[in-house]
């Protein structure tokens, strides 16, 4: 009974967030209903049994993706009312395709749930195990090196947007490390003797 | 879906809901994806964030198969499309920020520089 309850409430509020996402009129609340939406999304993994994917869902989306969402729409000084113009034009179509879409996905399940497939299962999960140590002993053995590609793909992703990113200013004077590093005391310092009342040239 | 042919012993179904609740919830979200695409084709950000609906979707998708049919792989492939999404958006972001910083602007019509 309480799962029934937990299921229908995250699952409504998870989809009035992603309406409200793709409807405000202001991106920046897009944003933060899209952090609703994966918090609700995140509930719907805890009634499924998968901590820790549910977790990483809070983590990495909430904590990184849609903060990072959230700088880019305050940096860009963008007047996004003027991207709205062309909305009343898009609509129409964008439901038409929404529609036949779901109605594709429907019959697609129906069918699914008629045909009775038996699935051959991959990585049984195992009982009485925490979830996330059912997930590493998967996720290390037989899809070690999946995993490591995807270490690699955030590598990737890092560098390529630091150097997408990255500028030279000309309008300001950084800090030269490297000349830092190279001056020696003979550069900087100088021994003097100067003679009585003659003072010393610099 | 019918009780009689529920495979899984997954830890979701224990009362009423079943796996094609969590279908169709994946399945609303991800038409709500696409329709945002097309409502909000000339504002890329909002674009990004419905890629991210979709994104979402898949995953409800993944985790409640894996859940219903306790098979652990669903959530592995989970993680991926997760650790995809992420650099996904990484990089989607730094792109318009120095398209940004070229043009000015981020409407999508305006792309077209590299038109032959």
């Amino acid at each position: 009974m309480i799962q029934a309850f937990a299921f229908y409430l995250f699952a409504t509020l998870c989809i009035a967030s992603g309406v409200m996402t793709i409807g405000s009129r202001n991106p920046v609340h897009s944003v933060l209903w899209l952090i609703l939406a994966f918090f609700n999304a995140a509930g719907l993994f805890l009634t499924l049994g998968a901590e820790f994917i549910a977790m990483l869902l809070v983590i990495v989306y909430v904590g990184a993706v849609a903060v990072l969402f959230l700088f880019v729409v305050m940096m860009l000084d963008v007047d996004f009312a003027a991207l709205r113009a062309g909305i009343a034009k898009y609509w129409p179509f964008g439901f038409a395709l929404a529609g036949v879409l779901l109605a594709e996905i429907f019959f697609s399940v129906v069918a699914w749930n008629v045909g009775g497939l038996q699935p051959a299962r991959a990585a049984p999960t195992p009982k009485a195990v925490p979830n996330i140590e059912a997930l590493g002993a998967v996720l290390y053995t037989r899809y070690l090196y999946i995993f490591e590609g995807a270490g690699l793909v955030l590598l990737v992703a890092m560098i390529g947007a630091i150097v997408l990113t990255h500028r030279k200013r000309s309008d300001v004077r950084p800090q030269n490390v490297s000349a830092q590093v190279r001056r020696r005391p003979e550069d900087a310092v100088v021994n003097m003797d100067p003679g009585v009342g003659q003072g010393v040239r610099l | 879906m019918d009780p009689s042919v529920r495979w899984g012993d997954g830890i979701g179904n224990a009362v009423m809901i079943g796996l094609g609740h969590y279908l169709a919830v994946g399945a609303v979200l991800f038409v709500l994806g696409v329709f945002g695409i097309f409502l909000n084709r000339k504002n890329i950000i909002v674009i990004l964030m419905a890629i991210e609906l979709i994104l979402l979707s898949v995953n409800i998708n993944l985790v409640a198969f894996s859940s219903f049919l306790g098979d652990m792989v669903g959530q592995v492939f989970a993680m991926f499309v997760l650790t995809v999404a992420a650099g996904e958006a990484a990089i989607g972001l730094a792109i318009l920020v120095i398209y940004f910083r070229g043009r000015g602007t981020i409407a999508v019509d305006d792309i077209h520089q590299m038109k032959g």
